[in-house]
């Protein structure tokens, strides 16, 4: 599916990730913890192709395609979907008309009719009432006003909608409480299947306890220091990243 | 926003350039003589068969003109305008005016089609549109004016009404913008040639929209059309206009004036979707957009209210207005201007509060990209009689890239104290992280610019008539095409 190998990037000539390697298989979850400054971000940006960083050595495939060479929106097409750490607000965009737009790429770019207003308010409503989202939500415009818990569900809506084949959630349990994290939680875990991947970029054990990882990795100093099961991430929670990793804390 | 998606995608399935409606109707002209002077006055008047009152006031108008000199206050910049190398008339030839649709010539109808409007008439039977279609300087035809002259609504060319109601004409022309208001006002009113006239008799609610649409054509050519539209008493109007024009490298003048009078309780509605060629990638060529448009409120418990789609023209200058004179009347102006390459926009509107308890309402988006320069600018004037008149304002403008400029000039003027005046303003960018949430959902980047402008823009994009609405979310996103990237 993904397959990064030593990757090396640099913001404003800093180096964020030196060597960076990272396997993930069809229908795998796999979660990256790391303490601030590690390159959990960057990680995740460079996946879906944001500017302002410079690669300067490795490769990132999937499904054994270069990536570096497609535009953002040709790696969404490709199944590359990325849960925003701090999603955007568009003023005076619906929800409904920017997910239907998004939608509509996705459909156009496999050859598929689009759908019109009608059809893509039943595809809609499918996907709605698991995450607790209501119709009022969807008149109001792109995150404009959102709590937090809202923005991250408005997140897991999209990649609902959009179906990807390997999601990457930048710190989506950051700042919920323990209610909407279950909601979150829940919607990831309805979406798990044999030919998707998630990689769940996290600071806190906590999400995994809901989401439950096949791999478990640690990211410290811009490349990955150690990987292990689920129960890494137990161990971790025990000991710190200090106590893990003293090199990098 | 399907409709923008559709839109780019036509766009570029037919191939055509990015302004797609540059092309030249080869059609035979009768025109006057180049230059303007009195005898061309003359000649326009008398090829018109107008009454001698008329030829008089264009005459008025055309001695005023010669006097005043041009506006310079307006943030814009071109070269003087040689007003003696153009011509002021032309008209597709034709024998007899058309008597039916049959009768138009067939190479103007495909122009029309080209630009999609409904022209002939089965198609139009199965709208809801009335369409009066004006070719360079002549209206050519108007369709559905059987169905209007059964509410009473007159709805027909300015020519035609000076012929068929000269009481009306006369009573209200020049009326709201006198001949001599203006330098561009002064040389329409001298040299008009046609125009939209539209009559809605007391208490009548018109039974559909009515449209018109303005397209210059021949090389050279100024347009100079005047629409003058009267709402009696408890009577509702909706008003739209949309132009065009083809691809040219010199500049073309269009100087309009548009007068609107609403009576007791009456109600008109105007919409524009201005859309005439911008010039190209380097400012080359477009279309000079010098307007007066002005509604005047007489009537009690009158209403007329502005909405503008302003994406073309090379320059724009232009202020649709309100005189707020009836008590509890209201004036609204809700504006889009969109620049961008090198295109500049001086427009806003004016709202001068007379009566007692008038409100007035301003509603202006302006979206800056390219070298562009963009600005709105708007005066609301409180007299001594408006008690208890309100203004709410607000200027959002919107820049794209780093070159461009917008511009926000309000003027306020309070007579009365009890006047209450309302002013909010903003100014943003369309952020980079914007364009990236929407890529990494899969849409492509000219698409979410797209989606994000016509978002900056719905307030007032709401305000136009539905078909419109889906037609002036495509233009957005096509006039602001090649501006990221």
């Amino acid at each position: 599916m993904l397959e990064i190998r030593d990757l090396h990037v640099c913001v404003e000539d800093r180096d964020r990730l030196k060597g960076l390697d990272l396997a993930i298989r069809p229908g795998e979850v796999h979660a990256i913890m790391g303490p601030n400054g590690s390159g959990k971000s960057t990680l995740s940006h460079v996946i879906a192709g944001r500017e302002g960083y410079q690669v300067t050595g490795g490769s990132i495939t999937m499904d054994g395609r270069d990536i570096f060479g497609m535009e953002p929106e040709e790696r969404a097409r490709a199944g590359v979907f990325l849960a925003f750490q701090y999603p955007v607000e568009i003023a005076g965009v619906t929800m409904s008309t920017f997910l239907r737009t998004a939608v509509n790429a996705h459909r156009k770019s496999r050859g598929e009719a689009e759908l019109d207003p009608l059809q893509f308010v039943k595809l809609l409503r499918t996907k709605t009432k698991a995450l607790g989202i209501g119709e009022a939500m969807l008149k109001r415009p792109v995150n404009v006003g959102f709590s937090g818990g809202e923005k991250k569900r408005n997140e897991v809506l999209q990649m609902a909608l959009l179906e990807p084949t390997m999601a990457v959630m930048d710190e989506t349990d950051s700042g919920l409480d323990i209610d909407a994290l279950k909601v979150v939680a829940d919607g990831i875990n309805v979406l798990r299947d044999p030919g998707r991947s998630f990689l769940l970029i996290t600071h806190y054990q906590r999400l995994l306890t809901y989401v439950v990882p096949d791999h478990v990795h640690i990211l410290a100093g811009g490349r990955i220091v150690r990987s292990g099961g689920k129960e890494l991430a137990l161990e971790l929670e025990s000991k710190g990243y200090a106590g893990l990793v003293p090199a990098a804390a | 926003m399907g409709a923008a998606e559709q839109t780019i995608r036509d766009v570029q399935a037919t191939g055509l350039e990015r302004y797609k409606y540059g092309f030249v109707t080869d059609i035979e002209q009768e025109m006057a003589p180049k230059g303007l002077n009195e005898d061309i006055i003359r000649f326009i008047s008398a090829k018109k068969k107008e009454p001698e009152w008329l030829l008089e006031w264009r005459l008025k108008a055309y001695r005023a003109w010669l006097e005043m000199p041009e506006p310079d206050w307006s943030k814009v910049n071109f070269p003087p305008i040689d007003y003696q190398d153009a011509y002021y008339y032309a008209a597709p030839k034709q024998k007899d005016g058309p008597q039916s649709l049959d009768e138009v010539d067939p190479e103007l109808l495909a122009t029309y089609e080209k630009l999609g409007i409904p022209l002939s008439e089965q198609k139009v039977l199965a709208g809801v549109v009335a369409v009066d279609a004006v070719f360079d300087s002549v209206s050519v035809a108007t369709t559905f004016k059987e169905k209007l002259h059964e509410a009473g609504v007159i709805f027909c060319s300015l020519s035609e009404a000076v012929e068929k109601h000269p009481e009306l004409v006369r009573k209200y022309l020049g009326s709201v913008v006198p001949y001599a208001d203006n330098k561009h006002a002064c040389l329409n009113s001298a040299v008009f040639t046609d125009g939209s006239f539209v009559y809605v008799p007391e208490g009548v609610r018109c039974p559909m929209e009515l449209s018109t649409y303005f397209r210059i054509n021949a090389e050279k050519t100024g347009q100079f059309e005047r629409t003058l539209i009267i709402a009696e008493r408890g009577s509702y109007v909706s008003y739209l206009e949309g132009c065009t024009a083809p691809m040219r490298d010199e500049n073309q003048l269009h100087a309009a004036v548009v007068e609107l009078i609403a009576l007791d309780d009456a109600e008109i509605k105007y919409s524009t979707v201005q859309n005439w060629y911008p010039g190209d990638e380097e400012g080359k060529g477009g279309i000079y957009n010098f307007v007066t448009k002005r509604g005047a409120c007489r009537g009690r418990n009158s209403k007329i209210s502005w909405t503008q789609v302003e994406t073309g023209s090379a320059v724009t200058w232009k202020y649709p207005s309100c005189i707020l004179q009836g008590d509890n009347s209201v004036g609204e102006f809700y504006s889009v201007a969109i620049t961008n390459n090198y295109q500049q926009a001086d427009t806003g509107t004016k709202m001068i509060h007379i009566g007692k308890n008038t409100r007035s309402r301003i509603i202006s988006k302006g979206i800056s990209a390219g070298h562009s320069n963009n600005t709105y600018r708007g005066l609301v004037r409180m007299l001594p009689g408006a008690e208890n008149a309100r203004n709410y304002t607000q200027c959002d403008s919107l820049l794209i890239g780093e070159q461009c400029g917008a511009h926000t000039v309000p003027y306020i003027e309070s007579r009365n104290q009890t006047a209450q005046v309302e002013h909010e303003a903003t100014t943003s960018k369309v952020s980079d992280e914007q364009l990236f949430y929407c890529r990494q959902r899969g849409i492509d980047q000219e698409e979410a610019l797209s989606l994000i402008v016509n978002g900056f823009c719905r307030q007032v994009l709401q305000e136009l008539p539905m078909e419109f609405a889906v037609e002036a979310q495509k233009l957005v996103g096509i006039s602001l095409e090649g501006s990221v990237g």
